[in-house]
């Protein structure tokens, strides 16, 4: 344990000291993020700049203060770590600038499909890709004879036959928080089931159709084998109950599944049993039901263009291709960087990126559908009312809020 | 006072308040009846780490021009306080035409947001306020009649709770009730049923917030009772002892209406407080079980969607329903007021 400390906080140190040299700003840069380790690798290193300071702000409320933190002229954040959904939320309020210039001037490492481009214009820099996937103990299920689950169906049975065998009561973990994670969990099942989201190409809502019905069915029967706080469980609550021993089957992020046994005190049983794949599909479809996911990094449209450019090189030197040399760095996350080979870790994500899994929507009233699911599902999930009215509320729900919005 | 006198005693203070309370209202109000312009929508091709693909955006130039023209945005009226995420005029109509029985009715209602908020933050509000009240004043009565040396130590424990941040306060307990929590477990095991989550059952859930307020919220009733009862006239005490009253009728015919403008006072600021529970909500993870008017707001502001006029109009609707609930109070300091002049 001490040599392995030692080990890292050397390489650590001569990390730090080879990047200062390389990195030289001279204005203020200030980023705001969401919280999971690759991104806290991100901040850490683009804060290895000299010259000016580097503060980050990495926290998982950062869509609720990027865009009024970007919004002032100045702009508090000069840059706002984001992903496909939450970018966006920048596009609409029109607070981030094109990169162009500045990818041409000190972007030159950048892989292509590293740019994220909108009508043309460079608004993003992608670092990484993500997707939820399974992640199961492979030694309960052997105990019970089951192979991995490759649909939804599957993990139904996987979880009546885990229960019957009095190893857990609840097998079965989710991210089911009301709310954004509700939300997020429908949308993978919906999709699962060939739905869409929108009537072709407009803004009216798509959702109460046989999909959706579907969609909701088969997650009110997965949560049957669920801790049953499972409406207040977020991923991080998934993964303590997967770290406690308390769950063997669940669809989880890529992002965290990579360092989810690297905690304290988990036992060396789930440590070894833990075991990752790609993501199920549902109802007999083929695309998988799970969306794909890049991470990425902005810049602000209301700051200086010196303010802008330090951002920009301090940013480079957070995903530059030397972090992953490390090769905890390196399992943390999917790199979309050159140089990246895929660790074991990255099974999951590759698997989905593979299988066809759709992008999340980047749709300018995406958001409101969102927030829309997230308030009007948990009724149902309750046992409160049917699926068609849930559904029926969630578009009645969206539609008073992207009239309010101007989109309907 | 003369007139200049107390004008210009009174200026700097008004001013505060001009800046701190009217203006902002003003602004919140103004936002309630406008609504952004309508989003002009372009078609252009995205491409990213997972290929190229033709998608709706906002064309920003557009929508800046329309901004700048009419830069509150567009004018609505009460469009906003009349859709489904408020007083959802339209969808009550129909819940009233289609429903055969009050309980159905009251089903329909309780599926709308603002209305749900409603049961809820009217059930919380006027639970919390007369327990917290009660158990504040014996608090004070148990405390007063200690012996002083242990006076100061238990003053101290209990005002804890107070001193706790809410959010942090509420997180404790939710941890601690969790179904692996201690207080969980326990509960599970005095009720025998090894299934029972506080979590998982709306009932149990806005208990859970109730004990909460009443817990949060009782030191500060506490403190101020304690301090009216350091005022309390001893001799007319004395002569209701000697009359023969007991201890229960000392409180209820002395110490109580001694104490009654007090009891106004953290009624009065309790309420307004209960009515804008938030803190617990949040805390304990339970939006899918309560939600409350501020709840709203929160909601409406956070994450991608960030619906100003939505929340703005919420605000108006807080600010409303306080002016109702103090009404009758405020109503008796005017007539106190009137009497006295």
């Amino acid at each position: 344990m001490y040599l392995r400390k030692l080990a890292i906080a050397s390489t650590l140190a001569v990390m730090a000291s080879s990047s200062a040299y390389a990195c030289q700003i001279s204005a203020r840069v200030s980023v705001v993020g969401n919280e999971f380790p690759a991104i806290q690798t991100v901040g850490k290193e683009a804060q290895a700049c000299s010259g000016a300071e580097v503060s980050t702000n990495l926290t998982a409320d950062h869509q609720k203060i990027n865009v009024a933190g970007m919004s002032g002229n100045p702009a508090e954040y000069t840059s706002a770590i984001i992903a496909n959904s939450s970018i966006v939320a920048l596009m609409n309020n029109d607070v981030i600038r094109p990169l162009d210039d500045l990818v041409a001037k000190h972007g030159k490492d950048l892989q292509k499909n590293q740019l994220i481009t909108i009508n043309g214009k460079v608004m993003a820099v992608a670092f990484m890709a993500n997707a939820q996937h399974l992640v199961y103990r492979e030694d309960v299920l052997k105990k019970v004879g089951i192979e991995p689950p490759k649909t939804y169906e599957d993990m139904l049975a996987a979880a009546k036959k885990i229960r019957s065998s009095g190893m857990m009561q609840n097998p079965v973990g989710g991210a089911y928080k009301a709310g954004w994670n509700l939300a997020q969990e429908f949308n993978n099942m919906f999709l699962g089931y060939d739905g869409s989201h929108f009537k072709n190409g407009s803004a009216q809502p798509n959702v109460n159709s046989d999909a959706g019905v579907k969609a909701l069915e088969m997650m009110k029967a997965l949560s049957a084998y669920m801790n049953p706080d499972f409406l207040t469980h977020d991923s991080n609550a998934t993964n303590a109950e997967f770290r406690a021993g308390n769950v063997a089957i669940m669809n989880m992020w890529g992002s965290r599944a990579a360092t989810l046994v690297d905690a304290d005190g988990v036992s060396d049983e789930v440590k070894n049993g833990m075991n990752i794949a790609g993501p199920m599909t549902v109802g007999g479809g083929s695309t998988p039901a799970s969306t794909l996911w890049w991470d990425g990094w902005t810049v602000a449209k209301n700051v200086s263009d010196a303010e802008a450019e330090a951002t920009f090189i301090a940013m480079m030197n957070g995903i530059d291709p030397s972090i992953i040399k490390d090769e905890d760095i390196r399992k943390q996350a999917v790199w979309l960087i050159e140089g990246y080979t895929p660790t074991d870790a990255a099974r999951g994500v590759f698997a989905a990126a593979q299988a066809n899994t759709i992008p999340y929507p980047m749709l300018p009233y995406m958001g409101l559908m969102h927030t829309a699911l997230g308030a009007e599902l948990s009724d149902f999930m309750q046992g409160k009312e049917s699926a068609e009215q849930a559904l029926a509320d969630v578009e009645a729900a969206y539609i008073a809020a992207a009239k309010e919005k101007g989109f309907l | 006072m003369k007139h200049s006198t107390f004008f210009w005693f009174f200026l700097p203070t008004g001013l505060a308040m001009l800046l701190f309370i009217a203006f902002p209202l003003v602004s919140v109000v103004l936002q309630s009846v406008h609504t952004p312009h309508e989003a002009v929508l372009v078609e252009v091709e995205n491409c990213g780490p997972f290929g190229c693909k033709k998608v709706t955006t906002i064309d920003q130039d557009a929508t800046r021009e329309l901004r700048n023209s009419e830069p509150l945005g567009k004018f609505v009226g009460l469009d906003i306080y009349f859709d489904r995420g408020h007083l959802a005029i339209t969808e009550v109509k129909t819940a009233w035409i289609t429903s055969e029985s009050w309980s159905g009715f009251f089903n329909k209602l309780g599926n709308l947001p603002f209305y749900r908020a409603i049961a809820f933050t009217l059930t919380f509000t006027f639970t919390v306020t007369p327990i917290l009240i009660i158990l504040g004043l014996t608090i004070a009565l148990g405390v007063n009649a200690l012996s002083e040396r242990v006076k100061g130590l238990v003053i101290f424990v209990s005002l804890l709770p107070m001193i706790v941040t809410p959010l942090i306060g509420s997180l404790i307990l939710f941890w601690m009730i969790d179904s692996r929590g201690i207080l969980g477990t326990a509960i599970q095991w005095l009720a025998a049923d090894p299934d029972l989550s506080l979590k998982a059952s709306t009932g149990l859930t806005w208990l859970m917030l109730i004990i909460y307020g009443v817990w949060h919220s009782a030191p500060f009733a506490f403190v101020v009772f304690y301090a009216g009862l350091q005022t309390l006239p001893m001799d007319q005490i004395e002569s209701a002892r000697i009359d023969g009253a007991s201890r229960w009728e000392q409180v209820r015919y002395v110490i109580v209406p001694h104490l009654m403008p007090l009891i106004m006072f953290v009624a009065l600021i309790q309420l307004m407080d209960n009515f804008r529970v938030f803190e617990p909500i949040v805390g304990f993870n339970a939006e899918a079980h309560a939600q409350s008017l501020s709840w709203i707001i929160f909601n409406d502001l956070g994450g991608e969607t960030r619906q100003l006029s939505a929340a703005a109009t919420s605000s108006m609707l807080t600010i409303f329903g306080v002016a109702i609930l103090l009404s009758p109070v405020l109503w008796r300091t005017w007539q106190d007021f009137k009497g006295k002049s």
